[in-house]
């Protein structure tokens, strides 16, 4: 309860600071429409021939995971990447320490500081792509399927999360991770693609290893109502488990912190 | 600063520049493992070509492209655009405005002295290249050379200038990282580094042929893996220095107005 009047005071601190560049939402939203392109044109370029099937996936259905990893990358700059890059310069600065000292859990204080809601804009192109997408493939999403794919929403949000965490703890040892977003977003453009599109030893890698390319995936097939049941308990329970991890990895690496200044 | 003076302190400029490269190089790293694109874009049109090949490319055909666009990416990076939006932010473009020397030269300087180090990163991935594909798809008459040779600069000159003209930007208005980001965006799809331009549809095509984006990455990966006639290729290259030409006349134009307007904030 507490945890959640928390939330509510960090998220109106962050809309309050957003409405003060609201022009921002002006200039945001067409750029997203130009980053959503960079993922489009290949796919138009891809699927010339509509027929065209790769790797079990049509070109209304490429669209969907398209517009999942539009989504994800939204999540990701919105709510995940602002809060834990605050996080990296407050250690590297040794101003942690006033995090730590307040009386509620750093982990979340850290991971709730900062949202950047004009990041919604990729948020709005992806369901643009949805409606696309599903207008190709003449048919309409079904109620179960869009509630499982929202539960996966859920278990993407938490597992990029979990990862950002992990790779933050790293931030404990080796101070200088300026670039670490650039690089962490980068690996995540993996994730552009069904999963099937990989093959031999990335394939492991981004599906079994770092789930990056189930991250997009799986909420697509769960749209698609082709997803087995069992894919979803396996995404739910392997994001749960990374979460944990991420947790016991987090209060472990807080141990090293040593404040900069003294 | 003259054209003599600034020409006998390249070589001093150069070393300084080389000794921050090495200085920076896990940082370098990092950047280099984050040029996933090529990778993520061969994923995809390695996929598809397993359907059918397409536009006259295999799946060979389309290793060769990705493996020749990372190493032109490695060659040919730029980032003047941030350092300068970051250095008029700061005031600290007023300590480069002290030296006898033309900043816009430092820019040019700083990003080039980064070339040996980024060779060492290419020469594997070459290696790679020429075991997986053949040394068939590399340029192998001296006149394909001389093309790739200028053809990669000219690559560059384009990159480059177009950071300048952007960063010079940041002396009239506020939000030039937000440019930066859609004209990022609009090179990405347009400049062959996600679709070889040979798949375009024709009248894309002609189009892009008149837009610089397809000079700053497209055209050296295409050289590289040899992939036009020479009288094909060099008219291509004409058009690529053309567009040198234009953008170093903006770049200077937006650097005289854009520099009367700089007041040194905090300085």
């Amino acid at each position: 309860m507490r945890y959640l009047r928390l939330l509510a005071v960090q998220l109106r601190a962050s809309a309050l600071l957003a409405i003060q560049y609201r022009g921002d939402f002006l200039v945001d939203g067409p750029i997203s429409l130009l980053w959503a392109g960079t993922s489009l044109a290949p796919l138009f370029v891809a699927y010339k021939n509509p027929a065209t099937v790769v790797e079990g996936w049509s070109f209304g259905e490429a669209l969907l995971v398209t517009g999942w990893f539009l989504l994800l990358t939204g999540v990701l700059e919105g709510a995940i990447n602002p809060s834990l890059v605050s996080v990296v310069d407050h250690i590297r600065k040794g101003t942690l320490d006033f995090v730590l000292l307040k009386p509620a859990d750093a982990q979340f204080l850290v991971s709730t500081s900062r949202f950047e809601p004009w990041r919604m804009t990729h948020v709005f192109t992806s369901i643009l792509i949805f409606v696309y997408g599903f207008v190709t493939l003449h048919r309409m999403p079904s109620v179960p399927g869009i509630a499982s794919a929202l539960l996966l929403l859920l278990s993407s949000t938490l597992l990029l999360y979990s990862l950002w965490i992990l790779t933050v703890s790293a931030a404990f040892y080796v101070v200088k991770v300026d670039n670490l977003t650039y690089l962490f977003n980068s690996l995540f453009d993996l994730a552009r693609w069904p999963s099937s599109f990989f093959q031999g030893v990335l394939r492991f890698i981004f599906t079994a290893v770092v789930p990056l390319a189930l991250m997009t995936t799986f909420p697509a097939e769960a749209m698609l109502n082709r997803l087995h049941a069992s894919s979803l308990l396996f995404a739910i329970g392997g994001s749960l488990l990374f979460a944990l991890l991420a947790r016991l990895v987090w209060t472990r690496s807080i141990g090293h912190y040593t404040s900069a200044s003294s | 600063m003259s054209l003599r003076s600034s020409i006998k302190s390249l070589p001093t400029l150069m070393k300084v520049g080389f000794a921050e490269a090495v200085a920076y190089r896990a940082e370098m790293i990092v950047w280099v493992l984050a040029t996933t694109m090529p990778l993520v874009m061969y994923q995809l049109w390695s996929a598809v070509s397993r359907v059918a090949p397409i536009g006259g490319y295999g799946k060979k055909d389309f290793l060769a492209y990705f493996l020749a666009a990372f190493i032109v990416r490695q060659l040919t990076g730029s980032w003047a655009a941030w350092q300068m939006n970051f250095e008029v932010r700061q005031g600290t473009l007023a300590m480069k405005l002290l030296r006898p020397l033309h900043p816009l030269l430092t820019y040019a300087t700083e990003n080039l002295s980064y070339l040996p180090m980024r060779l060492v990163i290419v020469a594997p991935v070459l290696t790679a290249m020429v075991i997986l594909v053949g040394p068939g798809y590399l340029p192998h008459t001296p006149l394909q050379v001389v093309i790739w040779f200028f053809g990669t600069v000219g690559g560059w000159g384009v990159i480059f200038l177009i950071n300048l003209c952007i960063g010079c930007m940041a002396l009239f208005i506020k939000s030039t990282l937000k440019f930066m980001d859609a004209y990022l965006a609009m090179s990405f799809v347009f400049s062959g580094y996600l679709i070889p331009v040979e798949l375009f549809p024709d009248r894309l095509r002609h189009l892009i042929d008149w837009l610089p984006f397809r000079y700053t990455i497209g055209l050296p990966i295409e050289l590289f893996v040899t992939r036009h006639s020479d009288a094909e290729a060099l008219s291509l290259l004409a058009r690529q220095w053309c567009w040198v030409a234009i953008l170093f006349v903006t770049a200077t134009l937006l650097w005289r107005r854009g520099i009367s307007k700089f007041e040194a904030y905090g300085g």
